[in-house]
């Protein structure tokens, strides 16, 4: 993958080939082991003025005439083209696929990429009325402090763990740590940590991201041509919900993670407990929590004491986004459901360096697309 | 008198054009109390004003700034590079200017002028050191410099980065003045009122005093660090 972060001097395109070429270096491919391309991108056209990216990126890295296809699910895009990318292979249809998601908005001003992110939201119940993705954040947030005691010092604890994680991570977009006091608890924290969308602060958002992540999947018999230490999708799951948050059963639950990714873990015959790390997709801090619970890490609810207790640290029983997560690591949103397979699969293989999970054997990565209304979950292992 | 020359930083002037055409920048005036703000990063930064001959090590660290298009910095760092050099070469009447400095290491830079007793005109706020509110801070303490150490009555207020409009006046729900134009022209000139600065002030008005003897003699002097952000973020 590039570092993630702002890239003033690349396009896009330029993004997506530099990431594609380090995936294809990495397992000693070349343009005539891969049949087919597929790019993930959410917004290329809207900021980037860019369509048909996945004909762009196979001639760019000189893989004509493999096939290629862009792939649009929100900020799902990317675990959506893994997805694909697996069908694909899993068919008989491709023997080795290049998957890279990416996305540049750093250079659009925040409150258009704000509205632009908005129109997955549900149009005529919920975007035509000023919703945003912050403000269903803010009202989730607020439904668990009342229901299940989630306190504020929950959501800048995330904040603070995830930071930590990124500042060991070459690739996040912030590398830098941050204190709780400085967010939460001290006069300064009102004017170092604005309000966003009550109660969702500055820090209990993610960042706006430039970069491009890419993996290569093949069929596992074909894995050893490339690699000693394949890494195997052992388990994929994806499901929907209503579009509009009102329309759900209950809006403090994530249905579409509890299906996904009980998928995913039956199809890999494991169970949360058989995890050794987790990438979740915590697009706001207290998406992090809630996910802990609905993906089955936790009783509903127990997620910010396990949070409280280090369990989900790097050092703890079951680290959650060592990367530094969409908080730190950052959230080109085309790019992070690859980004976050890419992370499981150096975790897996030991190669994670500063942020390495002892004895990972097996990670879990859920890709949220819309306010969680179509999820992807997946479940890798060392082969 | 005619003939002698007397010096403008290290340029000789004449003395009796320079009686026309320089200011007399250093008009008594209550000295700003150093403070201390916590960032995010819980590090410390103090706040303190700087003497006129610490301009030119300003003007140094904001030098890089100056062609760096995004966020307006180019803007935003020539006209507070003007300013402080005015300042510097008595060009500008009762400038002051604010530091942050954290770690020994100059953080950011404000500075705004005193048209008159009641009215103060704000300039510029740059932050060197970014995504740690340092900005902000700096933003509150010169206005805090204005209102409680030299007991203006308003202040006005322009931007002309967008995250200087959202920050300055959105934040502080700042009223527009008609009628009055801002000396760094452009658009609308905003006011911060004694109503709207007690309003803001306990929620966006932060820092410690006195400052403790250490960190004080620590912040006495800055080193200029390299700004990675300008070519790597």
């Amino acid at each position: 993958m590039t570092k993630f972060g702002r890239h003033d001097d690349k396009t896009l395109i330029d993004l997506m080939v530099e990431s594609s070429l380090r995936a294809l270096e990495d397992a000693g491919a070349s343009e005539k082991n891969v049949d087919a391309v597929y790019a993930a991108s959410m917004l290329a056209g809207e900021l980037n003025n860019r369509v048909a990216i996945g004909s762009a990126l196979v001639d760019q890295l000189a893989l004509i005439p493999a096939a290629a296809d862009r792939v649009e699910n929100g900020p799902a895009s990317g675990g959506s083209a893994i997805k694909n990318a697996y069908c694909g292979i899993a068919c008989g249809m491709y023997d080795t696929v290049l998957v890279t998601g990416g996305e540049k908005m750093r250079h659009v001003p925040g409150e258009t990429i704000t509205d632009y992110i908005a129109t997955m939201t549900n149009i005529e119940a919920e975007y035509v009325h000023g919703v945003t993705l912050p403000s269903l954040a803010g009202m989730l947030t607020r439904l668990y402090m009342e229901r299940y005691g989630l306190t504020e010092e929950d959501l800048a604890r995330v904040a603070v763990k995830n930071h930590l994680n990124g500042s060991k991570n070459p690739y996040a977009h912030i590398q830098q740590p941050i204190a709780l006091e400085g967010i939460y608890g001290s006069p300064e924290a009102e004017v170092n940590n604005p309000m966003i969308a009550d109660p969702i602060r500055m820090y209990h958002c993610c960042p706006v991201t430039d970069g491009a992540a890419s993996v290569l999947l093949c069929a596992t018999e074909k894995a050893k041509e490339f690699t000693d230490t394949p890494i195997r999708i052992a388990g994929i799951g994806q499901a929907t919900d209503k579009m509009a948050v009102q329309d759900r059963k209950d809006p403090a639950v994530l249905e579409a993670l509890r299906v996904s990714a009980a998928q995913a873990f039956k199809m890999s015959k494991t169970t949360p407990q058989d995890m050794s790390l987790a990438e979740l997709h915590d697009a706001f801090t207290i998406l992090e929590i809630v996910e802990s619970e609905d993906a089955g890490f936790f009783k509903k609810g127990a997620g910010s004491k396990a949070l409280r207790d280090g369990v989900t640290a790097l050092e703890g029983r079951l680290p959650i986004n060592p990367s530094g997560g969409l908080k730190a690591r950052g959230h080109p949103v085309g790019a992070t459901g690859v980004a976050q397979v890419v992370e499981l699969t150096w975790q897996l293989r030991g190669e994670a360096d500063k942020r390495q999970v002892k004895n990972a054997k097996r990670g879990f990565s859920c890709n949220l697309g819309g306010f969680a209304n179509n999820i992807l979950a997946f479940v890798l292992e060392r082969s | 008198m005619k003939g002698r020359v007397t010096y403008r930083g290290e340029f000789p002037v004449s003395e009796d054009i320079e009686s026309i055409l320089g200011v007399d920048w250093d008009v008594p005036r209550k000295p700003y109390p150093a403070k201390t703000v916590l960032l995010p990063t819980g590090e410390r930064m103090v706040i303190r004003e700087t003497a006129r001959e610490e301009a030119p090590k300003i003007l140094q660290a904001i030098t890089p700034l100056l062609t760096v298009s995004r966020d307006f910095y180019d803007i935003v760092a020539a006209r507070q590079y003007a300013e402080l050099l005015g300042w510097y070469r008595r060009r500008v009447r009762k400038e002051f200017c604010l530091v942050g400095i954290v770690d020994g290491k100059l953080a950011g830079i404000v500075n705004s002028r005193a048209y008159d007793q009641k009215t103060h005109i704000s300039y510029h706020t740059v932050a060197l050191k970014r995504g740690a509110r340092v900005g902000a801070q700096l933003f509150a303490a010169k206005h805090e410099h204005s209102m409680e150490t030299q007991g203006a009555e308003e202040i006005l207020v322009t931007a002309e980065s967008p995250i200087g409009f959202r920050r300055w006046i959105v934040e502080w729900g700042l009223q527009v003045k008609p009628g009055v134009q801002h000396e760094l022209g452009g658009v609308k000139t905003w006011v911060i009122t004694r109503d709207i600065y007690n309003k803001v002030k306990p929620r966006l008005v932060m820092g410690s005093r006195p400052v403790p003897e250490d960190l004080l003699k620590r912040s006495a002097t800055f080193e200029i660090a390299p700004l990675d952000w300008v070519s790597k973020e």
